[in-house]
């Protein structure tokens, strides 16, 4: 019940929000905020509830909807969900509240889409029956579409097209996999059919069908994630999307496509996922070094983030492939941490653009003179996106390259060249915007952040220390759903030669490791 | 059963009949100058009856109507509210329409009904001379409608091409028909079942040849490629109501006779139950053949809608897409497949209809079809830019919208079907025409318009155009009514 209210409360607010007649100049905003608040506030009791360190799902609940088709509005969440639910509610009331100045056109239209993109990326991550997965994975499509395509620059239209026909392509075939699925849990499993997900885990497929229903499948998440030959679209859609539409984009969906992957299809095509675990692999630590090198060489602020966040998300597949519990766990923590940093980075880019309406980097320089809050601000994220020890990101980088060691040392080496270039593109963006004199007279007269910039900019910066201090609570929620993962692709491992021959951590799974033990 | 007898299964018809009469007699007192359009509002009422009164024949077994000549089953029932709830919105649409307002509106509804008296024949009849007749009737009606706006150019040449392929078209398939009765030496479909099971090998060669003869005067009617080429001139240069019947309900007439024709009389119900298969020995692949057209429609339906600019023309190529899509499901000959279609049509009549009740309102408040129309309508109405973007997502098939639901009920029955590569074809085909819909949306909602002028939609469209849009949304989440009712009426009656 707490999760369905936290789900749908923002899509009833959206609703009435259209009731609120036009004539009330500045009273849709904030009466969107105060939708907004109402899951955020809803979260607290979840977190009372949630039962951290036990596996399984929780806060179940079951509903009939289609009874003829077995469809069921079946929710629950886990570790990895709980932590995603309560980003989301976060990061939607901060980008509602990142907006208020800088949407002055058909604000009601605006907060109505993002309410209702609220409740499609909580839909997502709540969902367990595969069709109601369906409904709100394309529920996101459509508000994210018009946010960019209405209220972005520049090349808004262009940008929010290409976002919509990638990621649109990339379901259509997905939701033919899931059919087929379906009909293969009705042959098997004999009885009712119905597309609850665990009833697709517990098939048993043909490898060589399973291959091409996972390539169907995995499209969907990696265009989303996006992975490298994919990304393309990325770049434009965050740049050209006013700066709620980029945070959410690089806060939430980004990791809804993360997510798809680790609770779909990682269960459902676990021999699947081996076999192409090389391709996509290599294809993960091209995106990282790739991205990053094209991050470096950006004019736009803003497009520099965006090419980080391809760089940041092969980081965290790296990880995932890795298929150990440090890898996964690190690989998570991960998507919280890129959330809140990258959030953060756009949130920093959107002020500075709705004070100098350019997003060049060569128009400012000396900004730390002039507003020294915000160059505070921009450097913790900064930091945490690098991955500063004491700040969130070194966590999840940390256990990503642990975890990948563990794997490969090939690829760790590739995957670190990735932190060092991270680090070079943004402390050298940092030096040209916020050092040195202050070369446009345009920018002595800046104003440095107002009460609301300061206190959307606080609680951000808040949990990535209090991440990068003090992990265990995240760590510890994670945990069993990290260890679910393992579990379910660990059996698999060992079935291919490739991968024989890595030593793994975890030691009873691979007998070729327990024979050499018994040697010692 | 008896002619009398069958009078009480054929109220609706009568209804209609009724009312033609009627029309006409207002008409010839000239009582629609000035206030309100009276013949008009007796055929509005006609058809409200005729479909209310249909409502009985659910409840009604499947029989054998005038001697055999007609069929009462509930796939027939269905298809009858089907080109009545049809009618019903293409009157209410012409009353309140400014593009045939000079026009003699007496002869326009009467010819009207009399289409729908047609359609719903070519639905229902068991006959090969029935139901050539009651697809004639139709025909003719839709040559004079097409051409109704006299002194237009484009509307006369719509006719004058309308007439020629379809008469040539259906010229072929009466050469078809008339083969199937040379084989059979009966018009009679159970009859020509009976002579068909029991007739020796080696009528392929012939059989074959009736499929494709026959299937060139149904791909004709349902705009399958390759007999698509007329559907765009036609679309664009008939009064914009017309194009709206000629869509859906023509569209419909096309399924229904292809469904009717062909499983009654070359298919035979599998005594397995859940499919059909081919009478006697003939061996033809027919799911191929037929999926192959599907393919194709889909396809260049799709393709030639990329580059449209007017919105009719677009329409009219993603009509010939969707005729794809529904191919898919009758390609497959299972009982899924048939209820798929029955869904798809219901969701179809109310999407594409809303849809060109929102070119209806373009043409009427600024006299423009083309982007150039729907450029920025959303500062100056709101509630129609939200509409025709509801239609469009559910023509894309998008959730939450009814259109998802019937693709997927299609798809679902494709992978049943175990066609998968035609399956693929029509995702692919869905992501394609999501670029020209999409189009669409993004004129409405981020381009400038050239005019900030409000418009106002005629209270009566706007109220129409409500109706319209709420079932695509309620069955979009809530469709389990629907998908019974498609179950229950996709059953044909069997000898």
């Amino acid at each position: 019940m707490l999760l369905t209210l936290i789900t749908f409360i923002p899509l009833i607010g959206a609703a009435l929000l259209l009731c609120v007649p036009r004539s009330m100049e500045g009273a849709h905003k904030w009466f969107a905020f105060g939708v907004s608040l109402v899951p955020l506030i809803l979260c607290i009791p979840l977190m009372i509830v949630f039962p951290y360190g036990e596996p399984g799902f929780h806060c179940a609940a079951l509903v009939s909807w289609i009874p003829s088709f077995g469809i069921d509005y079946r929710i629950g969440i886990d570790g990895i969900s709980f932590v995603l639910i309560i980003l989301t509610t976060i990061l939607t009331t901060i980008s509602i509240a990142a907006s208020f100045e800088s949407i002055k056109e058909k604000e009601k239209e605006f907060y109505f889409f993002l309410l209702l993109l609220e409740t499609g990326m909580l839909g997502t991550f709540i969902a367990l029956d595969m069709f109601l997965f369906f409904v709100f994975w394309e529920l996101m499509l459509v508000p994210m579409y018009f946010i960019i395509g209405v209220w972005g620059h520049g090349e808004r239209i262009y940008a929010s097209i290409k976002f919509f026909l990638y990621t649109a392509f990339g379901s259509a075939l997905m939701l033919l996999v899931i059919f087929y699925l379906y009909f293969e849990a009705a042959n098997q499993l004999g009885a009712s059919p119905s597309f609850h997900f665990e009833n697709f885990v517990a098939l048993t497929l043909d490898p060589g069908i399973q291959k091409w229903l996972f390539v169907g499948f995995v499209l969907a998440f990696l265009i989303k994630m996006p992975l490298f030959p994919f990304h393309t679209w990325l770049p434009y859609a965050h740049t050209e999307a006013p700066t709620a539409g980029s945070v959410l984009l690089a806060g939430i969906l980004l990791k809804s496509g993360v997510y798809g992957f680790l609770r779909f299809c990682i269960p459902i095509f676990p021999q699947a996922v081996i076999a192409f675990s090389p391709v996509l692999m290599t294809l993960a630590i091209i995106g990282v070094i790739y991205g990053a090198m094209v991050a470096m060489v950006q004019r736009d602020v803003k497009r520099l983030v965006a090419y980080s966040s391809v760089s940041h998300m092969g980081m965290l597949l790296a990880g995932i492939l890795a298929w150990n519990l440090q890898g996964i766990e690190g690989g998570i923590i991960q998507m919280v941490n890129h959330g809140l940093s990258t959030g953060a980075l756009f949130l920093i880019v959107g002020m500075i653009y709705d004070r100098r309406h350019t997003r060049e980097v060569s128009e400012f320089g000396g900004l730390s003179k002039v507003m020294p809050v915000y160059a505070t601000f921009f450097m913790i994220f900064m930091l945490s996106s690098i991955g500063l020890p004491g700040l969130n990101g070194f966590v999840g980088e940390f256990l990503i390259l642990l975890g990948l060691m563990g794997h490969s040392i090939f690829w760790t080496i590739l995957a670190a060249t990735g932190v060092i270039l991270g680090a070079a593109y943004m402390l050298w963006l940092y030096q040209r915007m916020m050092f040195g004199e202050v070369k446009v007279e345009a920018n002595r007269e800046l104003k440095d952040l107002n009460r609301r910039e300061f206190h959307i900019l606080l609680p951000i910066a808040i949990f990535c220390f209090l991440i990068g201090v003090f992990p265990y609570p995240l760590q510890k929620t994670l945990e069993p759903a990290a260890k679910q993962i393992v579990e379910y692709i660990q059996p698999h491992l060992t079935a291919e030669p490739w991968l024989a021959s890595i030593p793994l951590p975890n030691e009873n799974t691979s007998p070729s490791i327990n024979n050499e033990s018994n040697h010692e | 059963m008896g002619n009398v007898e069958s009078l009480s299964y054929f109220v609706p018809e009568l209804i209609l009949t009724v009312a033609i009469l009627i029309v006409l007699f207002a008409d010839m007192f000239g009582m629609e100058r000035g206030g309100f359009d009276l013949p008009g509002g007796a055929a509005l009422l006609g058809s409200i009856l005729a479909l209310i009164s249909h409502v009985w024949l659910y409840s009604q077994p499947a029989t054998m109507l005038f001697e055999g000549m007609i069929a009462h089953d509930m796939f027939s029932a269905f298809f009858r509210g089907f080109f009545l709830l049809c009618t019903v919105v293409v009157t209410l649409m012409t009353m309140y329409s400014m593009e045939v307002i000079h026009l003699k509106k007496g002869e326009f509804y009467s010819i009207l009904l009399s289409i729908c008296i047609g359609m719903c024949l070519v639905a229902s009849a068991q006959n090969l001379i029935m139901i050539y007749l009651a697809l004639e009737l139709m025909s003719l009606g839709s040559y004079i409608l097409a051409g109704f706006s006299r002194r237009i150019g484009r509307s006369e040449e719509a006719s004058l091409k309308f007439v020629l392929y379809g008469g040539v078209s259906t010229g072929v398939m009466l050469f078809g028909l008339s083969l199937l009765y040379g084989l059979t030496g009966s018009t009679d479909f159970s009859a020509i079942q009976q002579v068909l099971i029991s007739s020796e090998k080696g009528i392929d060669l012939t059989a074959f040849t009736i499929f494709l003869l026959i299937l060139v005067g149904v791909g004709y009617k349902i705009a399958a490629v390759p007999f698509h080429f007329w559907a765009p001139d036609v679309y664009e240069g008939s009064p914009t109501p017309i194009t709206a019947f000629l869509s859906v309900a023509s569209k419909g007439t096309g399924f229904a006779l292809l469904i009717r024709l062909f499983y009654s009389t070359l298919l035979t119900r599998s005594p397995a139950g859940g499919f059909w298969v081919e009478v006697g020995d003939i061996d033809i692949d027919w799911t191929f053949h037929l999926a192959v057209i599907s393919a194709l429609t889909m396809t260049i339906g799709n393709l030639g809608a990329i580059s449209q600019n007017n919105l009719k023309r677009l329409l009219a190529y993603s009509g010939i897409a969707h005729a794809g899509y529904l191919l898919m499901g009758v390609c497959l000959l299972t009982d899924v497949g048939l209820q798929a279609v029955i869904f798809y049509l219901v969701v179809y009549l109310f999407t594409n209809l809303a849809a060109f009740l929102v070119v209806i309102i373009m043409v009427d408040t600024q006299d423009e079809e083309g982007m150039n129309g729907v450029r920025g309508l959303w500062a100056r109405t709101p509630i129609v830019a939200v509409a025709m973007t509801i239609c469009l997502f559910s023509l894309i098939g998008l959730p939450p919208t009814a259109g998802f639901v019937g693709k997927y009920y299609l798809f679902v029955a494709l992978l049943q079907g175990k066609l998968y590569w035609l399956a693929i074809v029509g995702v692919l085909n869905t992501v394609v025409s999501l670029y020209y819909y999409a189009r669409i949306v993004k004129a409405m909602f981020f381009e400038p318009t050239y005019t900030e002028e409000p418009i106002r939609v005629h209270p009566v469209y706007a109220g129409l155009l409500t109706a319209l849009v709420v079932p695509v949304l309620y069955f979009g989440i809530f469709w389990d009514s629907l998908a019974r009712y498609a179950r229950y009426c996709a059953s044909l009656i069997t000898y």
